[in-house]
């Protein structure tokens, strides 16, 4: 009896440890499917509303754009052909490459094109600042389109290729006329990849498949630009919630990369053989904390500007990142490696002059009010920055009150205009990409009309902002930028902390990823 | 019997209209604005009122609660602020992983706690009580996450025998199913074999101390008859109790091991809403769920008449 039950027993446990070590059927698909675990959730698909970046990574895989620019951040034509501009810079003119296609197979014209630049410049700031500029926006016929303008503008190609949130993409014009409050309810684009709507689970994973009828440019890929050519069948998006599981997922090869590896688990995925580090992204991300004007003592220039000297950006990287072959200092409020780039009065690029922070803070009446500091404790790469400007305002003698918080509650408490003792603040800090930043119309903290959060009311910046998007040379508006950052570093709106990047870490036999701010997926092989 | 499923049904009616009614005002009350976190960080405050009137959040409270409260009575949970999918879907396609894991679980639980727990009262204050009662205050005291890891690194980063991650449908591919549930189903089981074990033991000890167990043992009936038929029933009431509120606790959402072992679950699907402030899919799991825990207490009061016919309501 013993022994029927001890074989039954034997045979059961040979049963289970066959069928556990069997290949995951995963595994046995097609090579052509490429598994990577993004930074976030996909939740929204409408690329129009909202500003987050993987959402804005979404359109790039299923929509097209007229320009883009590449690996130098040189706007370069894309789904348009060629283009002219009238010699008073009135006039532009379009004309789009001959068989661009939606995903349904309808071809698209310059009526899609227009609805779609229409939906764009409703929400979003260059967007809406172009429409501000022109007269008319027409179609000559189905491939070719004029914008007339008002007056010249210096950034009709800067918008129209800009590369991150919110991006200008094309949709078709029966989708593109729904409401900019309105969330789109079909994903049709003309781009490189189609979205397969029956597997996407919110949060969880998105799936996009090669889209045959896409016709690339000649041109090899450069940054956002040149030719978007496909070579895998299939893309999937993953969310994994945990940083070390993505790791274990990514060594066991159950992914095929890691989009934005946690710092702390770097040295732990660079030590297995198989795993390269790439990086894609050379621009990286800013960080930065916003100071709130219209709260005291913080509306006094004087303490913003004690601030300002009490604060050196290598501690900041050093807390957030620690490995410098990740970060980058840079006082530039345009980013670094961009034309505008400058450090015209970035002194938290030194060791602070805490001498000189006090000094300014005496000036000011600073009768040690308490500073209130909103510290996200869920996002990993913003959470370490509060604590470094505590230590630092506390070194000049400031009173600081660190409330820890989601990042959704920072997000609701940072509309917040009253005291902070009725739900206001004082500091925050956040992050982004650089081409979010990279010139004074795109970079929103540098707003002097008082309607961003912070809400900075300085009239002399307005005013060489203006002037900076009305230039049409480009050395006259370096001049007009720097200007704009020296203002923006005499009054203090905010102070930017370095910039930073996190290179996907992925197999050996992913090869291919383009240069640029978004994850996109044209080029990339699977050998 | 019927009686009884009618009018725990009936009275589940106006439990889940106060958890409608409560869960409303909590979410609407609070400092939430989805429109505000739907429109991004660089967002201007232009857009975030577009977006807040686009979505209906501008409208008056008793407005928005009757126009969710009509959706509801018509079977329609309301669309995720965020993904603009059916609340209902989401909560289908997130459902399966956690049932799964839930009835693994709770299987293996009482595979092991049961014997466990009856093996520990039969030699009380012997090695063997004392020894089970030693991994029992070890399964309470290891958290899930350190388990989880500790589980990873063994059977799938050194031992390469599970994968690290990831959940597969029952009915897509049996062998994957199995595979990546058997990990999180032996983390996630140590707190309930300790809980099942403990409760077992206490609920024997107090049956065994009883005089029809001794007159049993007078009658020269066989130890394993006493345990089982005589002690183990009349144990049995506490034991399902318990049973049904780790069961209803699992479903509710075990976070942390759909996180660690990346299970699209309940869990995480309510963290991921309630930390983006998606109101419809917050109201409608947690109206669901407190369907299913009515569901669950009605199953185990049902499952005391069976065990205890004595037991009336």
């Amino acid at each position: 009896m013993r022994f029927r039950y001890l074989n039954m027993f034997m045979g059961l446990a040979i049963g289970a440890s066959a069928v556990l070590a069997g290949p995951l059927a995963a595994e046995a698909q097609e090579k052509k499917t490429l598994r990577a675990a993004m930074h976030a959730g996909l939740r929204i698909l409408d690329p129009f509303i909202g500003t987050t970046y993987i959402v804005r990574d979404h359109g790039y895989m299923i929509y097209d754009t007229l320009f883009s620019v590449d690996e130098k951040l040189n706007v370069k034509p894309q789904m348009v052909d060629s283009y002219e501009v009238s010699t008073d810079q009135l006039t532009y003119t379009f004309k789009l490459r001959d068989g661009l296609k939606f995903h349904d197979g309808a071809p698209v014209t310059t009526d899609d094109v227009i609805a779609s630049l229409e939906r764009w410049s409703k929400v979003d700031g260059m967007g809406g600042k172009l429409f501000g500029f022109i007269k008319e926006l027409k179609a000559v016929n189905a491939t070719t389109f004029q914008m007339i303008l008002k007056e010249p503008y210096g950034l009709v190609l800067t918008s129209l290729g800009k590369p991150s949130a919110i991006v200008p993409f094309i949709l078709p014009k029966r989708i593109a006329l729904t409401p900019p409050t309105q969330q789109l309810t079909e994903y049709v684009g003309s781009g490189p990849f189609r979205f397969v709507t029956e597997e996407y689970r919110p949060g969880v994973k998105a799936v996009y498949e090669k889209n045959l009828d896409y016709r690339p440019r000649r041109e090899p890929a450069n940054g956002m630009s040149g030719g978007k050519v496909v070579k895998l069948d299939r893309v999937e998006w993953l969310i994994i919630g945990d940083a070390q599981t993505t790791a274990n997922a990514l060594i066991k090869g159950e992914v095929d990369m890691w989009e934005r590896p946690s710092y702390d688990l770097l040295p732990q995925v660079k030590k297995d053989k198989n795993i390269v580090i790439t990086n894609r992204n050379p621009l990286g991300e800013g960080s930065l904390m916003r100071l709130n004007w219209l709260q005291p003592p913080l509306d006094n220039v004087k303490v913003r500007q004690a601030i300002l000297h009490a604060v050196y950006q290598e501690d900041y990287l050093a807390a957030q990142v620690g490995d410098p072959e990740y970060y980058r200092l840079c006082g530039s409020m345009y980013g670094c490696g961009t034309p505008l780039e400058s450090d015209v009065g970035a002194v938290q690029l030194k060791k602070p002059d805490i001498a000189k922070a006090k000094k300014l803070l005496a000036e000011s009446g600073y009768k040690g009010e308490t500073i209130t500091i909103m510290q996200p404790m869920d996002v990993g790469i913003i959470t370490p920055l509060a604590p470094v400007t505590v230590q630092a305002l506390r070194a000049i003698g400031m009173k600081v009150d660190l409330q820890a918080m989601d990042w959704s509650t920072m997000m609701l408490r940072r509309a917040n205009k009253g005291p902070a003792d009725q739900g206001g603040w004082h500091i925050f800090h956040t992050a982004q990409a650089v081409p979010d930043q990279m010139n004074p119309v795109a970079n929103n903290y540098l707003r002097g009309d008082g309607a961003f959060f912070g809400w900075p009311n300085d009239p002399e910046i307005e005013k060489l902002r203006d002037a900076f998007s009305r230039e049409v040379d480009p050395v006259k508006q370096k001049e007009l930028a720097v200007a704009v950052q020296k203002r923006a570093y005499e009054t203090v709106p905010y102070i930017p902390l370095g910039l930073y990047i996190q290179p996907p870490a992925h197999h050996k036999n992913i090869t291919g990823f383009v240069i640029g701010p978004a994850t996109v997926f044209w080029n990339v092989e699977k050998n | 019997m019927l009686r009884l499923i009618a009018s725990r049904l009936v009275a589940a009616i106006p439990v889940m209209g106060m958890v409608a009614i409560l869960v409303f005002l909590m979410l609407r009350l609070g400092p939430s604005d989805p429109a505000l976190i739907l429109a991004g960080d660089t967002a201007t405050p232009e857009a975030v009122a577009a977006i807040r009137a686009g979505l209906g959040l501008d409208k008056p409270l008793w407005y928005q609660f009757l126009v969710w409260i009509g959706q509801l009575l018509s079977g329609d949970f309301g669309l995720s602020v965020f993904s603009r999918q059916p609340v209902i879907d989401m909560v289908l396609q997130r459902i399966e992983p956690t049932v799964s894991l839930a009835f693994t679980t709770l299987a293996l639980s009482i595979v092991i706690a049961i014997p466990a727990g009856v093996l520990a009262a039969w030699r009380h204050d012997s090695w063997l009580d004392r020894l089970i009662m030693t991994f029992s205050v070890l399964g309470f005291s290891i958290p899930v996450f350190v388990l989880g890891y500790i589980f990873i690194y063994l059977f799938a980063m050194q031992m390469d025998w599970l994968p690290v991650q990831g959940f597969t449908p029952i009915g897509a591919n049996l062998p994957n199913f199995l595979r990546q549930i058997a990990m999180p189903t032996l983390a996630l089981s140590f707190i309930y074999i300790a809980l099942f074990a403990r409760i077992t033991r206490s609920a024997m000890l107090e049956v065994l101390r009883e005089d029809y167990i001794r007159t049993a043992q007078a009658k020269g009936l066989p130890e394993s008859v006493i345990l089982v038929k005589h002690a183990l029933r009349n144990a049995a009431v506490p034991i399902v109790s318990v049973i049904g509120i780790g069961f209803a606790l699992m479903i509710g959402g075990v976070v942390i091991t759909e996180t660690v072992f990346n299970i699209p679950g309940i869990g995480r699907l309510v963290v991921d809403a309630v930390l983006a402030r998606d109101y419809p899919v917050i109201q409608g799991v947690i109206l669901l769920l407190s369907g299913v825990y009515v569901l669950i207490n009605l199953l185990t009061d049902i499952a005391y008449i069976l065990l205890d016919p004595r037991i009336r309501y």
